[in-house]
């Protein structure tokens, strides 16, 4: 032993050295990156694929959050061959059989975001670091979104965001990695302009209460660009703080503002209180420039309805999907959500399930998890029998592109569920729009945190080939 | 002229719940010498406390209905609350008045929870230095709100108000203005006549009581009043036990206004004690005064014109009065010299 450590000269141990790091495997992942191109993180090696389920289970959005966890549960179910299959019987794509993805059985780990964007990011990466998800989905609020999707853009994971409305998700802050089924802002302004045009007239004075991010900027932005194009004028907005509670300070001034319309940006409970405080206010029985006064929720879901009561009766917004549309998708996922959880699914739980579907569709026409390639699967992919009719994700801004539905809350309902009732629907062309008009840049399909990077600054990281 | 007058009344209602949780806040301060970080809590307490109610009266006996079918195609549930099946429209008039009946529940209960609270825990820490009441306070805030997120949840519950108080009162034409000028709901000003209900009994208690009377004697000195021979620590213990119950009653009230979640009672913690220092530590007068002047100015700070010229002034204005109070009268409006002057 003495005499071989004597014979070694350094020029030697370099060398041995050198061929022992390559030997080990961790080397290809440093230096030959490119290479490679079935390494990326979390890449699943057993018989199970981890999903991630980022979903505020507490905050002003927490009604959504928990529809959502339900769909993905069921979504899970189905995709592992359980249950009655729900909607992968009814999708265009046949690629599913229930038997997980790719043959491997899903498994699926939750986080709470709390409706804040930190504690999203901080979920996310936990699900990504320490319980290996090849993929992270989960709403609500477009703050929490757009943070999380810039943190999968950066480790290489593909975001599935489900509620997110704003028209930054897939404008100016759009990702790679990620991909929204969920319509936007600006579809729901163009979408209902013409129903309020019909039902209030086109001499409207509207002012705005609008939620402080985002999401809320977009849609005052949306909905007054609709709004005017009617003829209708725009008294200054007003902003609020998300989670505020008592919205009466900001009610009172619209009480003898001149306005009569109230378009109210908020979303969760913070809709649920400020429209059930403008009811109490008695805004809607007042009279104002000779006419009635009216309230609108450019977007509505059934959970706020239920929560707004009879407060919501007769108000107009938007639903990218709604349990009582009849074609056989909806039927088919509406049965399976009742039996299973009691309650019919809310356009969040649909959303929801629908992206779970679409990554593991995504996956098997790819027949593999690697990201880029899933991402040029789902990019440009047409679709049908998810519930929207034909669908189309456009690759230009991963948005996806279909019809929007106006609904209303409805006036005598035969059901407790039985809140909303669709009465226009807004075609998918007249929805589609330029990408160009909200920029941003997706960025490249590598992630742009390098994987030495990680494994350095994160060495519990799974990370294989 | 009617934008300004819907404000006010705006600030009053706000006001009535910042003065009803700051006088217990100051009440403590003034009798045991505590800072109560847990007042929040209590506040919080007493909007549970109706949630508690309404729940246990509108516990529902489920019976499926096989010649029905749900929209998914499950046999129909027919969910009927038991107080409507056992005591009839009385039951139904229970349920829809469960908010001000639970005030009966909430007294007696809010009760137990302050004197336990004080005999418990805050005793043991009369003699401690002001930091460590605080922390213990807090924490004591932090387990409470735990224990609520564990039994009810984190999502906020609403509850409604009677039919009879839903809708707004034409307040303008009250005041001789024209018709529907200025509304303002009847809850509201339901919440605002109760707060001023709730002050006033707590004023005549102490003014016009011999219990009132040695309560305010150990305030100003309690060495001398115990030389007399009373047990004024019993007393105190049940100022104690009042003051949960008046914020306990104040976050009763408050449900129907926002659903309340675990969360509430912090929310409202930091507002309370700004408006104990605005007011002057330990000055009941004060705390009331200040309450209601918060609540206006906040109010008025919401209004477009005023948030046009000082955007954001909304959310600042009562920490901004607070600096400005702490700056130039550091006992607070109706504060005793000598009070946070040393």
């Amino acid at each position: 032993m003495t005499d071989t450590l004597k014979g070694m000269r350094r020029r030697t141990l370099l060398k041995s050295g050198l061929a022992g790091i390559l030997a080990t495997g961790v080397a290809p992942l440093i230096f030959t990156r490119g290479a490679y191109a079935q390494e990326f993180c979390n890449a699943p090696t057993g018989d199970t694929v981890t999903l991630g389920f980022n979903v505020p289970q507490t905050g002003a959005y927490a009604d959504e959050g928990a529809d959502e966890l339900k769909a993905y549960e069921l979504a899970v179910e189905h995709l592992n061959g359980g249950g009655d299959g729900g909607m992968i019987p009814t999708f265009s794509s046949k690629t599913l059989k229930g038997s997980g993805i790719l043959g491997k059985k899903v498994a699926y780990v939750t986080g709470d975001t709390q409706t804040k964007a930190d504690a999203a990011r901080d979920s996310a990466r936990r699900m990504i670091e320490r319980d290996g998800a090849v993929m992270i989905t989960g709403g609500s609020s477009s703050g929490v979104a757009i943070a999380v999707q810039g943190l999968c853009q950066e480790m290489g994971v593909i975001f599935m965001a489900a509620l997110t409305h704003s028209n930054d998700t897939t404008g100016k802050d759009k990702k790679r990695y990620g991909f929204r089924h969920f319509f936007n802002a600006y579809q729901s302004g163009i979408a209902i302009a013409p129903t309020l045009g019909k039902a209030y007239g086109t001499d409207r004075i509207a002012y705005h209460l609008t939620a402080d991010y985002t999401w809320g900027w977009t849609q005052e932005e949306s909905m007054k660009n609709a709004t005017e194009a009617l003829g209708w004028k725009t008294i200054a907005p007003v902003r609020t703080p998300v989670g505020a509670g008592d919205f009466s300070q900001y009610i009172t001034p619209v009480l003898n503002s001149g306005a009569d319309v109230l378009v109210l940006n908020h979303y969760g409970f913070d809709m649920v209180n400020s429209l059930t405080q403008a009811v109490q206010f008695g805004l809607r029985d007042k009279q104002v420039n000779g006419k009635q006064f009216e309230i609108v929720v450019p977007l509505v879901s059934d959970l706020m309805a239920k929560g707004a009561g009879a407060s919501m009766k007769g108000i107009y917004g938007t639903a990218n999907w709604d349990w009582q549309l009849g074609d056989d998708a909806s039927k088919a996922f509406t049965k399976s959500f009742g039996a299973k959880f009691g309650q019919p699914p809310s356009q969040a739980a649909h959303t929801s399930y629908v992206q779970t579907l679409l990554y593991a569709d995504a996956c098997e026409r790819a027949g593999t998890f690697y990201p880029p390639e899933v991402i040029k699967a789902l990019e440009d992919y047409e679709f049908d029998g998810l519930g929207n009719g034909p669908t189309t994700y456009r690759g230009a801004d991963h948005q996806c592109f279909k019809d929007v539905y106006v609904v209303q809350g409805k006036q005598a309902p035969a059901n407790p569920f039985d809140l909303l009732q669709v009465v226009d629907v807004a075609s998918k062309d007249a929805v589609t729009y330029d990408p160009a008009i909200f920029g941003g840049e997706l960025g490249p399909d590598t992630p742009a945190m390098l994987i030495v990077d990680v494994l350095i600054s994160n060495p519990g990281g799974r990370f294989s080939r | 002229m009617e934008a300004l007058l819907a404000q006010l009344l705006n600030g009053l209602d706000k006001g009535g719940a910042y003065a009803l949780i700051a006088l217990g806040l100051t009440l403590v301060f003034g009798t045991l010498g505590v800072v109560n970080f847990a007042h929040g809590a209590l506040f919080m307490l007493g909007a549970f406390c109706a949630v508690a109610f309404r729940q246990l009266i509108t516990l529902e006996s489920i019976t499926i209905d096989p010649d029905q079918l749900s929209p998914w195609g499950t046999p129909l549930e027919i969910k009927t609350p038991l107080a409507q099946t056992w005591f009839g429209e009385w039951g139904s008039f229970i349920v829809e008045y469960s908010v001000p009946l639970s005030i009966v529940f909430a007294i007696p209960v809010m009760l137990l929870i302050g004197i336990a609270m004080e005999r418990g825990l805050i005793k043991h820490f009369y003699k401690r230095p002001h930091a460590e009441q605080i922390l213990v306070t807090f924490g004591l805030a932090i387990v409470l709100q735990e224990v609520v997120k564990a039994i009810f949840g984190a999502n906020p519950i609403s509850q409604p108000m009677p039919s009879a108080l839903q809708g707004a009162a034409d307040v303008g034409s009250w005041l001789g203005l024209a018709p529907n000028m200025v509304t303002y709901p009847w809850w509201r000003l339901t919440y605002f006549v109760f707060s001023i209900g709730v002050l006033s009994a707590v004023f005549a208690f102490l003014r016009f009581t011999t219990f009132g009377m040695v309560v305010r004697a150990g305030m100003v000195d309690r060495e001398t009043v115990g030389i007399l021979g009373i047990n004024i620590g019993r007393r105190f213990t049940i100022m104690f036990g009042i003051a949960a119950v008046v914020a306990g009653l104040a976050g009763v009230m408050y449900t129907p206004l926002v659903p309340p979640n675990y969360h509430l009672g912090m929310d409202f913690l930091v507002l309370s004690f700004v408006v104990v220092v605005v007011g002057g530590m330990g000055s009941l007068p004060g705390a009331v005064a200040a309450g209601f002047l918060l609540g206006i100015l906040q109010s008025f700070a919401s209004m477009n014109e005023v948030k046009s010229i000082l955007p954001g002034i909304d959310q600042i204005i009562i920490y901004l009065t607070a600096v400005v109070i702490l700056l130039v009268r550091p006992r607070g409006l109706l504060g005793r010299r000598g009070v946070m002057e040393s």
